[in-house]
């Protein structure tokens, strides 16, 4: 059914919004959505104790119908608008000024802002409680969120800019957790004294994060002469590597049975009840709340470094030398590029947020073990950044948003159990879920959520480079 | 005859041999580039020329020999122990590549400022600086943007600075090239068959350019090239390579002169058409000196089975001026002996 709405805007005059069509096709959209919706979910059948009773959901119908609605207007305003606007452009290159920028070129500047007022205030929204779900596990899912973010932006450098592909990037994030948990429960108390313990995280943060981009130069060094599939299996081994000497070496590591580290401090004031709390030196009564805000604006912080930072360094030469090496690494040498550094460097740089934001991890779960540092876990950082797509970072907000947002969902989707095998929950078929998503998002937009490269220097105008046009990286 | 490029030469290349597996694809090859110069590399397809240029950019690693680039002030780089990216870094020799390499994905501008990443480097502080906000990285970077402009400017490609250089016909692909390599700040610049694929006009353009390289900025150019109107028309000096080895070298009106190359570009295989060069060399020296053929060496040359009628063909007009013998004879070999 989309394809006559598609060819009507892909007609005279692709750019302005057919906005009577669109409205006439979310109309149709709707009223299909819910012809469907109506058996299915809004009214439900029960056999009870052998009688058979109905009951009605149609809140959650009008939810589901109204996010098919609005998906699809987001795809009529948002993708096939532009994809009609690009099948245009030969015809009209040259002759005629192409003209003003679509409507998401328009409010991409601020989309980007929204999103960091709207992380500025979300523990506001929660903590008095104007979240759906509940304040604590608002700010949980978003904490849980925001690392997957961090640790997409720090990956991205590796594989986003310098295009090569590291399948390991979790051994980093485990360096810097189990550097945290080590230093602030063995190290720390025999160097300086117990007295140190609280405020462990604030000095073993920078400690882990340069310790993971040692190590990501220690694994780089050997492995960049390799290319594409090559480099790929030895990341992922040491991905393992790292593992299995955590699970393996006991009296280091304590194996699998994992160590309990203290939790994150507010500068040295402990989030408890009690004297010499958190809540007694500000005079308020203790409410965990505090502890998830607390955690939820230091990785905020964190996040937002690693996005600042990153997104400097892109405009340095650096960040040109590492796109330069994803587009031709035998051009970056004949133009006196030492590529083997530049490759080192962004390794090292993607470890060491891998690391910070492993640290931060151990600080908020109060508990490390090898079982946090699969190679899915890999998978998964590596899958938000494809799906962000073209080393973008606004993408990777997006993208680590709606897979680990949709693990969440998951959770609370207990109707799916009406059409699942007896006995199964849904969150099990999460990995499945996100599968499928990867597969329809390579399918239809392999480049991932943004298909366009912003350069880093113009010199009359910033035009956007077609994702056509850049290269993946090859390892 | 005076050589200009024997004494004080900006590059030298002695007995440079260069094996892959059983194939010999240089052998003992010797020549030198002179100060200021534009000395074409020519040879039908396969001769080994891109395999030179390889080895004197340090892509490959010759088997034996010596290639020496002198600075002015003495300074000496053995340009067959250094890695790639040092040439171009320390020695100064940048290059294109006969099969395009931009980085299409990235601006034109981009392209330039990435050929300038060594000084700005630099100048950001090995990165450290720039973050931090230090020192003149601002300054540093627009002098960069100023280079890219200037060099824009001189290949026509100002207006497209902020397009994509994947988006650029092929002509205008090549000049960026050209460019970018210059944006390296070369002392001597290697030219992988940069007309390939121009039209005329462009082609006209083209040498332009390089005079101007050459004359505006005291530059030595190596050119590999097939398109005869650029080679004859700009170069200094020509070397002239067949299977590897040198065949000739001097300047365009001794190389329009020399049988060997006509010859070669005839397409005579070995020594058993020793008959066939024969001939061809005297249909080379009618053309030049007017001198008759003689008869029995035509008919020599027509016996021998190996010949082919078309090649017969190529060799029979009489009286054709010499460039025109170099252009018309070089025509029928391109791709055909790959
Ligand atoms: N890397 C390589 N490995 C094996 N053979 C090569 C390699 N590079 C070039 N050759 C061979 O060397 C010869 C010369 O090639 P090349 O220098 O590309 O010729 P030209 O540029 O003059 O057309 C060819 O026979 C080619 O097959
Ligand atoms: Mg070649």
């Amino acid at each position: 059914m989309s394809a006559p709405v598609k060819s009507s805007s892909g007609g005279s005059d692709a750019q302005v919004l057919d906005s009577a069509a669109i409205t006439k096709d979310l109309i149709g959209t709707f009223v299909i959505t819910a012809l469907i919706l109506v058996p299915v979910v809004a009214i439900r059948t029960q056999l009870d104790q052998g009688v058979l009773t109905w009951h009605s959901r149609f809140t959650l119908a009008a939810v589901l119908a109204a996010i098919v609605v609005g998906v699809r207007w987001a795809m009529h305003v948002f993708v096939w608008n532009r994809r009609a606007a690009n099948a245009l452009k030969p015809a009209v290159a040259g002759a005629v000024k192409v003209k003003g920028p679509s409507l998401a070129d328009k409010i991409g500047p601020y989309v980007s802002r929204g999103l960091l007022i709207f992380g500025l205030v979300l523990p506001i929204l929660a903590y008095f409680n104007i979240t759906p779900w509940g304040d604590k596990r608002t700010l949980d899912l978003a904490i849980y969120i925001l690392t997957y973010i961090m640790l997409g932006w720090g990956l991205n450098v590796v594989v986003g800019l310098a295009g090569l592909l590291d399948l390991g990037y979790v051994a980093f994030y485990a360096v810097g957790a189990y550097a945290y948990a080590l230093l602030s429960t063995v190290y720390f108390p025999i160097w300086f004294g117990s007295g140190i313990v609280p405020y462990a995280f604030y000095i073993t943060l920078p400690l882990a994060g340069l310790l993971a981009a040692l190590w990501g130069v220690i694994l780089g060094f050997p492995v960049l002469r390799l290319r594409g599939d090559y480099l790929a299996i030895v990341t992922l081994a040491f991905g393992e590597m790292i593992r299995l000497v955590l699970i393996n070496w006991f009296s280091f590591t304590q194996g699998p049975q994992g160590i309990n580290v203290p939790k994150a401090t507010f500068f040295g004031l402990p989030f408890k009840d009690g004297p010499g709390s958190f809540a007694e030196f500000f005079h308020i009564t203790y409410d965990r709340i505090h502890f998830y805000i607390f955690l939820y604006y230091v990785i905020l912080a964190m996040a937002l470094i690693t996005y600042f930072v990153t997104k400097r360094l892109r405009r340095l030469p650096i960040g040109r030398a590492w796109e330069a090496l994803r587009e031709d690494e035998i051009a970056c040498r004949s133009l006196g590029i030492n590529t083997t550094n530049t490759k080192l460097t962004a390794f090292a740089i993607g470890a060491m947020f891998g690391g910070f934001a492993g640290s931060f991890f151990a600080a908020r779960q109060g508990f490390v073990s090898p079982e946090s540092f699969v190679y899915i876990e890999s998978a998964l950082i590596l899958a938000i950044v494809v799906l962000g797509g073209l080393g973008s970072q606004i993408g990777i907000v997006f993208s680590a948003t709606a897979i680990m947002g949709s693990f969440e969902v998951f959770r609370e989707m207990n109707w799916l159990k009406a059409v699942l095998p007896a006995g199964t929950e849904p969150i099990q078929f999460r990995m499945l879920a996100v599968g499928l998503a990867m597969v329809l998002m390579m399918r239809f937009r392999p480049r991932g959520f943004v298909t366009k490269r912003e350069p880093t220097v113009f010199l009359k105008e910033k035009k956007a480079v077609s994702g056509d046009l850049v290269a993946e990286g090859h390892g | 005859m005076i050589k200009p490029w024997e004494q004080n030469p900006e590059l030298e290349v002695q007995h440079l041999t260069m094996r892959f597996g059983g194939l010999t694809a240089i052998g003992d090859l010797s020549f030198n580039v002179g100060k200021k110069q534009i000395t074409a590399l020519i040879g039908p397809n396969g001769a080994g020329k891109t395999t030179v240029f390889n080895c004197i950019t340090g892509f490959y690693k010759p088997t034996e020999g010596m290639i020496k680039l002198n600075h002015e002030g003495g300074k000496e780089f053995l340009l067959e122990r250094m890695d790639d990216f040092r040439i171009t870094r320390f020695a100064k020799v940048a290059r294109t590549f006969q099969n395009i390499r931009l980085f299409s994905g990235m601006t034109l501008l981009e392209n330039l400022m990435v050929a300038q990443h060594n000084s700005l480097m630099k100048s950001s502080g090995w990165t450290i600086g720039a973050l931090l906000g230090t020192g003149g990285y601002k300054r540093a970077e627009n002098e960069a943007i100023e280079t890219c402009k200037y060099w824009l400017n001189k290949v026509g490609l100002i207006d497209r600075a902020d397009d994509p250089a994947g988006d650029l016909s092929y002509g205008a692909q090549r000049r960026l090239e050209i460019a970018r390599a210059m944006c390296t700040g070369p002392r001597l610049l290697c030219l992988d068959e940069p007309a390939a694929g121009l039209n005329p006009r462009e082609s006209e353009e083209l040498n332009k350019l390089l005079l101007s390289v050459r004359d505006d900025h005291n530059m030595a150019i190596l050119l590999i090239e097939h398109d005869m109107s650029v080679v004859m028309g700009i170069s200094d000096h020509i070397i002239v390579l067949d299977y590897g080895r040198k065949i000739a070298d001097g300047t365009p009106v001794q190389i329009k002169a020399d049988p060997a190359v006509i010859r070669a570009y005839l397409g005579v295989e070995d020594e058993d058409d020793d008959a066939d060069g024969k001939a061809a060399a005297a249909v080379i020296d009618e053309a030049i000196s007017h001198k008759p053929v003689p008869m029995e060496t035509l008919l020599a040359a027509i016996e021998t089975p190996t010949v082919p009628p078309k090649k017969m063909a190529t060799k029979t007009p009489v009286k054709p001026a010499p460039k025109a013998v170099a252009k018309k004879t070089a025509a029928p070999k391109k791709g055909g002996r790959k």
